[in-house]
């Protein structure tokens, strides 16, 4: 029996899907059997994000109504060996499921599964309750902005009246601008919303290259983002890794300096 | 009426004062009220004009109450009702003691907190978060949220918070929005209340300046 996380967020743009395309890759990277659940209905962009958009025969409301058996909608990523995916409808809108229906084909995902990660559209409305429905815990995505953290802390409140237990992860972070205090940084808004951290991600330009080629941003290790993002999947799985230094910078001649003894 | 007397009544200088009892039921009051006007302290009402003061112990009545008991005064020509009051300092502390509520959660955006009587909040208020009481708020936690106190219009209610930073605080109608020098860098802990109808925010060191506790006189009496 597997686990589903629901990742969400509240507010929209904060790389809900990003977070979750990349948190499914790093589970499968770490050899477990992930499947990805589109849950955002009409405005579906998990595919786009996994390079996965030409595979799609059936959907998650074919599913749901009965159209075709669970099997025939999951597509396999080929690149992995574990990692499947269930993406949403584009052209229907949210409530063209209940979350009866959701829960039972997350159910039904968790008897083949290690992991089930499920895409929460934005909003607090039936797509979120649809999403939320078959979650067995919770990552609600933040950025440093006041605005995320606020309908963050709003969706925390919403998922413990569920009793879905939450854990926390920035997004976005630009160390220079939390040095000079123009961000929020991390200590202030895990005070604000006083749930466990399960990870930081800094702002990487190489995470929007990757979304537009089809390829998770974990699958190269050179970027910090990539790191970030397998760091959180360890921490799923019950490692402890220490947060990421983010204000160290371009190592090698400080490292040196440092060991000399001058740095 | 062989049981408890739940009424006596005393002359003094300026009249009569009539105490009625506080625990036994206010219909049951009535009625006691009635029969001794009417049957048994016939001599009172055979007289000059009576000044009448009625004093109701710890019970509170309201307006149709309390005209009530004045209308079963009245009845009798002679006597005159000069007030009707409860013990005021000692039944509030005391109601407010019973009606602190205790709290330990976190407010969070878009959740409300009400509370009949006074609050004490063990977790923070986060922005978007409300509480509304009928009496004082008391936050061991950050106050980031919104908090309204006397909610029914007591203005004497407060606001206190171990880290005063509120998106908005009230008190009764009064609507503050903090200035910024409210938000001062030091942690203390603070407390808000009115003063002239004004919102006004000092340490809560300072709150006994704000509250006579009666209690504390008595010590100085001592």
């Amino acid at each position: 029996m597997g686990e589903a996380i629901v990742i969400t967020s509240g507010k929209g743009g904060v790389g809900k899907t990003t977070t979750s395309a990349n948190i499914g890759t790093a589970l499968a990277l770490l050899g477990k059997k992930v499947c990805l659940v589109d849950t955002d209905i009409g405005l579906r962009n998990l595919d786009v994000v996994m390079g996965l958009e030409n595979r799609i025969i059936y959907d998650l409301v074919d599913v749901a109504e009965g159209r075709c058996r669970l099997g025939q909608a999951i597509i396999k990523d080929k690149r992995f060996d574990e990692l499947y995916m269930l993406p949403a409808a584009q052209t229907k809108d949210k409530d063209s499921v209940t979350p009866e229906q959701i829960r039972d084909i997350v159910l039904e995902l968790k008897k083949e599964h290690d992991y089930i990660i499920i895409d929460c559209p934005a909003g607090i409305e039936q797509g979120f309750r649809n999403a939320v429905a078959g979650a067995d815990r919770a990552i609600v995505v933040t950025t440093p902005e006041n605005s995320a953290v606020r309908d963050a802390d709003r969706v925390i409140g919403l998922l413990e009246q569920s009793k879905i237990p939450a854990k926390l992860v920035i997004n976005r972070i630009r160390m220079n601008m939390v040095k000079s205090g123009e961000m929020l940084d991390i200590d202030e808004i895990c005070q604000v919303l006083a749930i466990d951290l399960v990870g930081i991600v800094p702002d990487d330009e190489k995470v929007i290259s990757a979304a537009n080629n089809g390829e998770p941003t974990v699958m190269n290790p050179a970027s910090k983002a990539a790191i970030a993002y397998r760091n959180i999947g360890r921490r799923i799985l019950g490692d402890m890794v220490p947060l990421m230094q983010l204000d160290e910078k371009g190592g090698a001649f400080k490292r040196i300096r440092k060991f000399l003894g001058i740095g | 009426m062989t049981e408890k007397q739940h009424i006596v009544i005393k002359g003094v200088k300026e009249g009569l004062v009539f105490l009625l009892d506080d625990q036994c039921p206010y219909d049951a009051l009535i009625e006691e009220l009635q029969y001794k006007l009417e049957k048994t302290h016939q001599q009172l009402l055979s007289g000059p004009l009576v000044h009448v003061h009625v004093k109701l112990g710890s019970r509170r009545l309201g307006e149709e109450a309390k005209e009530k008991i004045k209308s079963v005064i009245r009845a009798q020509g002679n006597l005159m009702i000069q007030s009707i009051e409860s013990d005021a300092p000692a039944s509030q502390d005391e109601q407010g003691a019973d009606k602190l509520q205790v709290l330990t959660t976190i407010v969070r955006s878009g959740q409300i907190v009400k509370h009949d009587g006074d609050l004490l909040l063990i977790g923070d208020v986060n922005p978007g978060g409300s509480i509304l009481c009928t009496g004082d708020i008391y936050v061991l936690g950050a106050l980031r949220g919104v908090a309204h106190a006397g909610v029914e219009g007591h203005i004497d209610a407060i606001i206190a918070a171990s880290l005063m930073r509120p998106t908005q605080l009230r008190i009764a109608d009064v609507i503050s929005r903090p200035p910024e020098e409210w938000m001062s860098g030091d942690s203390a802990m603070e407390f808000a209340y009115l003063s002239e109808g004004q919102m006004q925010i000092d340490k809560l060191s300072q709150m006994h300046r704000v509250r006579n506790n009666p209690i504390m006189f008595k010590y100085k009496e001592v």
